[in-house]
């Protein structure tokens, strides 16, 4: 457990209405080739109707995070933290109380809707339960509400759909009728993970204005996990970044893509396509992979890909704590976060060579975790020229993200309204 | 589904056709000729005379060819013969037996499923627990028994037993036979049925109830990993719902096949547990007449216990549609 001082108000977290709270969460997976930390030190907190996105790569332990506020993986041990829920820890309340908010008070979208939905109950059936559960409600009045929350959704001829089967949907819309389940009870918050990452992207970009519109409509808070940056650069309030289970960067959205502190987070950036390039600029990987998260490197988690890193040094010995780098709650887990400043995309970009790069990633790529000793004299020195070049060319990565039209969610690809959405599986 | 289920019963026609053709010409080529047999046995002179007789009355002079069209056209009439040893009608002897084979099977699956599908399911939601290791032992155990084993075992400690301890009455059972016959709808037991019934069915379900157990715990295994399970925990539902109304239908797709094969199986090749407790069935009763060379009896037995695995069959993968609504039943009329 966190000692008092930590969990107390002053905690550069504590923000008005908080709904949950996250402290100091380590947890983890006993396998047998030893203890998985997948959530290493992670604490955030969710304020009433803002959306938080959780950004990461695969394994980087955002889905274990979310899912620990719920509790549904039963094999996930949890060696400290509290999640504080309206001020009560999720984590010690009894088995009753916690499904008693599980559904009515926080609800969860999956990310495949196909396998998520049980395959031998109706859609509509699956929707009403929820209400059964939580509200009492009899066979008849559940099966209208989920008739109401199939509108609601968005899906045409709610009453027939219904009486069918997830099989009988199309991808877009089971993911619809997973929100509108979601949704039944009016959860104070949804925790959404990876809702689109199944879909086609035609359809993406329906449902998450269906997402959006919900969240006006019954005003709840929302835990996007997602590594998908361009979902996060519509939909999100607040962004945390995650890296070998720690939370290496917060901030809100705007701080994140303009303003970014941080070299994991300018390296998602950097590897993002853009929609408006010509073609001639190329993406800038993040080499290497993930760490194990049964043994991390030292230091620095992201120091063996960094390409800022300074090896040997303290990015090597030293574990940076996340700590306020800039405006009232940015905040960052780098040594060096304060350097960064001014660092951009497209400065990060002219400053490789990228047929060296590419050499470098053919050598590296059987994906062992990078050591330390791997970094050659070259790679030193790009290293530091990277830092001194990257200065000099402040302000490009503005132009980079509004170019894209990242803030207003426009760069999804305009739909032509079809209410349909898609056809039904035959 | 209606077309379905006929094309399914129009399909049972061949089967029936090639498996009883099969036996027909099999038994032909057999040694040992069926006259010599009727007249009394392999083992006895029998006049020429006698011989001759019993071939023209039987037919048995006749090509193979025309004893086969013969066969047939009085099968479609249901007319199965007479018993070339008892000269009883097959007809008469299979309403006895198979009633008898059927009452039996019922209860042998009553067991099986209630059981097999609790122990089973107990056993995947405790996974490694004590129970479940000791299940793990009793149902390889109870696999690897041979039928007349345990059937002896049962006879021996709760119908031998009891009378020479002197047990009260109502504890003991009975070793053999099928008892005083007596029940109400068709297969419940009325009076001192029970004491007859009870040791045989357990006995004829030992096996396969041991097995659907297996099965009924590596698939609600499979399901309770399943991600609409967790969805299910994810809405606030308790851990015995999510098992019972979420997990329990996804997980009974291959146990129900096999249960409609051990109906199937437990209608007609119970032979072990029939001889053990001498209860006159289906199975036994063609054991004997293959021994016999008893071909009327044969085949029209087994054309029985063909009919009663081929209708099994069709009730079971008509119950499928309602298991998993994902299977749609005369897709194959579409292409």
């Amino acid at each position: 457990m966190v000692d008092a001082a930590v969990t107390s108000s002053s905690s550069p977290f504590t923000r008005k209405d908080v709904l949950l709270s996250m402290r100091g969460m380590r947890a983890g997976f006993t396998t047998d080739d030893g203890f998985v930390r997948a959530v290493d030190g992670v604490s955030f907190d969710v304020q009433r109707g803002e959306v938080l996105a959780i950004v990461g790569e695969s394994g980087s332990g955002k889905s274990v995070t979310a899912m620990s506020i719920l509790g549904l993986q039963p094999t996930l041990e949890i060696a400290e933290g509290e999640i504080l829920w309206k001020g009560t820890d999720l984590l010690t309340m009894s088995e009753d109380d916690r499904r008693a908010v599980r559904g009515k008070e926080i609800a969860m979208i999956f990310q495949d809707p196909l396998t998520a939905l049980n395959p031998v109950h109706t859609v509509g059936r699956q929707i009403g339960e929820m209400a059964r559960i939580h509200e009492g409600l009899d066979k008849k009045q559940a099966r209208e509400r989920a008739v109401e929350m199939l509108d609601l959704v968005g899906i045409p001829e709610p009453r027939k759909r219904a009486d069918m089967y997830p099989h009988e949907f199309s991808g877009g819309m089971r993911q619809r009728a997973m929100i509108a389940m979601a949704i039944t009870c009016k959860p104070d918050l949804l925790i959404a993970d990876e809702p689109t990452t199944a879909l086609d992207v035609t359809v993406q970009a329906q449902v998450l204005e269906v997402l959006v519109d919900i969240k006006d409509e019954i005003d709840s808070a929302i835990i996007l996990i997602t590594h998908d940056l361009g979902v996060v650069a519509g939909l999100a309030n607040r962004v945390l970044v995650m890296y070998a289970g720690r939370s290496i960067e917060v901030g809100t959205t705007d701080e994140i893509f303009y303003e970014t502190r941080h070299p994991y987070t300018l390296g998602l950036l950097a590897s993002l396509p853009r929609l408006d390039d010509a073609g001639d600029e190329a993406l800038v990987p993040i080499v290497g992979s993930p760490p194990s998260l049964i043994r991390k490197p030292s230091g620095c988690a992201f120091h063996p890909r960094c390409r800022f890193a300074r090896v040997p040094g303290n990015c090597q010995t030293d574990d940076p704590a996340l700590r306020l780098v800039a405006g009232d709650a940015h905040m960052a887990a780098c040594h060096y976060a304060e350097e960064l400043s001014g660092v951009t995309v497209e400065s990060l970009r002219s400053m490789i060579d990228f047929e060296a790069e590419a050499a470098r990633i053919d050598d590296t790529l059987p994906a062992e975790p990078l050591e330390p000793e791997d970094e050659s004299e070259y790679e030193a020195a790009l290293r530091d020229v990277a830092i001194a070049e990257a200065a000099a060319h402040p302000g490009v990565m503005d132009r980079g993200v509004r170019d894209r039209g990242g803030r207003d969610g426009s760069e999804w690809p305009a739909q032509p309204e079809d209410p349909r959405d898609g056809e039904v599986a035959p | 589904m209606p077309s379905y289920i006929i094309r399914r019963l129009l399909q049972i026609i061949p089967t029936v056709f090639v498996a009883l053709s099969f036996l027909f010409f099999i038994f032909f080529l057999l040694p040992g000729e069926p006259a010599r047999l009727i007249a009394g046995g392999a083992e006895r002179n029998v006049d020429p005379g006698v011989l001759e007789r019993i071939e023209e009355r039987y037919g048995l002079d006749d090509p193979v060819l025309v004893q086969f069209g013969n066969y047939w056209q009085r099968t479609i009439q249901w007319d199965l013969g007479d018993s070339y040893l008892t000269r009883e009608s097959v007809n008469e002897m299979l309403g006895e037996k198979a009633v008898a084979s059927l009452r039996l099977a019922i209860w042998a699956i009553i067991i099986e499923i209630i059981v097999g599908i609790a122990v089973g399911l107990l056993s995947a939601i405790r996974r490694y627990s004590i129970g479940d290791r000791l299940t793990t032992i009793l149902t390889a155990a109870a696999s690897a028994l041979p039928v007349f084993v345990l059937g002896f075992v049962l006879q021996y400690l709760f119908a031998v037993q009891p009378n020479k301890w002197d047990w009260p009455e109502w504890a003991r059972l009975r070793t053999s036979g099928i008892g005083p016959d007596t029940w109400t709808f068709f297969f419940i037991p009325t009076g001192e049925q029970w004491r007859y019934l009870i040791l045989p069915a357990i006995t004829l379900a030992s096996v396969t109830t041991a097995l659907l157990a297996r099965m009924t715990r590596g698939s609600m295994l499979e399901v309770l990993r399943a991600d609409y399970m967790r969805t299910a925990r994810s809405k606030g539902l308790g851990e015995r719902e999510v098992v019972l109304k979420h997990g329990l239908r996804n997980a009974m797709l291959p146990v129900v096949t096999l249960i409609g094969i051990d109906f199937g199986t437990a209608i007609g090749a119970a032979v072990l547990t029939e001889t053990t407790f001498n209860w006159p069935g289906l199975g036994s009763q063609i054991v004997t007449s293959v021994q016999q060379r008893d071909l009327p009896v044969l085949l029209g037995f087994t054309l029985s216990v063909v009919l009663a695995y081929a209708l099994v069959n069709l009730i079971v993968d008509l119950s499928y549609a309602w298991f998993d609504p994902r299977i749609r039943l005369g897709k194959g009329d579409h292409g």
